[in-house]
């Protein structure tokens, strides 16, 4: 068990940095919302990755303008907005709350909501009908049917 | 009511199904072009031809023309340069702007496959390409007489794709003209 816990430890990657510029900053603050920034925006030519994993030109020239645009002392709206009035909407991971992405926002509420409602209504009707009118006794034939049937299970 | 209900799967499926259906003939890879109706971001670079002349996006005014984005390193620029050499050839202007490219190697290559454009400019950083939106070469803009955006392709020209070009440069020549 040992052997084997540390062996898997050993195959833990102990680094998973993408990105291969390397940039000087100012200070460590800036760094680290370099980092988030590009982690937040998508390349726009390998699609589904952002651009601090990207090795792409495009991802390299765009990282280099966000490093660029912070030192410069851009807040990180600015640089935001600088990239999707180049490149749109669609390099924003993380969508803006407008008209257009609503119902992405809100739709899984929604959902959730309508189910909520749903298993109510179920339980509820369930709940009506077992408190609806005392049960139906058996009849004599009836009866004898069950017991003979739970005789069965005795005997087995 | 509870029959009604029933029918619920199937109008999820069939919901479902038509987005997903939607979905095979969406080209993910195509995205809307941000600056759309927008002028022509502000530039200033050396001609690829004549170093010594700095062109703006003043030079590009004037009438409706298209702005090509290309590159040496680019196989789909040489697909459709041939395309662009006849297109030229029947007089339509076309602008170059060579992206992210050496130079020498940019020179090199209009001498040997001709030149069709009325001016390149030499954008080696990628500054022009990025505010323009550039995310791979080669894309072609179509430009009014004010130099304003009024349409986008990107990959290569072609007889089918110069169609679409063609009807937006022939909707800018009637509108100017009313």
């Amino acid at each position: 068990m040992k052997h084997l816990l540390l062996s898997l430890l050993l195959l833990w990657p102990l680094s998973v940095t993408a990105a291969i510029d390397a940039y000087e900053f100012s200070d460590p603050v800036t760094e680290a919302r370099f980092q988030e920034l590009t982690a937040e925006l998508r390349c726009p030519k390998c699609q589904n990755n952002n651009i601090a994993d990207s090795n792409s030109p495009i991802a390299s020239d765009l990282r280099r303008e966000v490093y660029l645009m912070l030192e410069a002392g851009a807040t990180d709206q600015e640089v935001v907005n600088f990239m999707v009035d180049r490149y749109g909407e669609f390099v924003l991971y993380r969508p803006r709350v407008n008209e257009m992405t609503w119902l992405l926002w809100y739709g899984p509420f929604g959902l959730l909501a309508v189910g909520l409602v749903v298993v109510l209504l179920v339980s509820r009707n369930r709940r009506r009908r077992q408190s609806a009118g005392p049960q139906r006794e058996l009849d004599a034939r009836e009866r004898e049917r069950l017991n003979k049937l739970l005789q069965q299970d005795k005997d087995t | 009511m509870r029959r009604v209900l029933l029918f619920l799967p199937l109008a999820i499926f069939l919901g479902l199904g038509f987005f997903l259906w939607r979905g095979l003939s969406i080209d993910p890879t195509e995205l809307p072009s941000a600056r759309l109706n927008q002028p022509f971001p502000a530039f200033e670079l050396a001609s690829l031809t004549e170093p010594d002349r700095i062109l703006t996006e003043q030079d590009l005014k004037g009438a409706p023309a298209l702005v090509n984005v290309w590159a040496t390193w680019c196989p789909t620029c040489k697909e459709e340069h041939a395309y662009l050499n006849q297109l030229a050839r029947e007089g339509v202007t076309i602008y170059g702007i060579n992206y992210k490219d050496e130079p020498v190697k940019a020179r090199a290559w209009l001498d040997r496959y001709l030149d069709p454009y009325v001016a390149s400019v030499v954008d080696e950083e990628g500054r022009l390409g990025l505010d323009l939106g550039v995310y791979g070469a080669p894309e072609t803009y179509v430009i009014d007489a004010d130099g304003v955006i009024r349409y986008r392709h990107v990959g290569a020209v072609d007889a089918r794709v110069w169609q679409d070009l063609k009807a937006v440069m022939d909707a800018i020549a009637t509108g100017d003209r009313s």
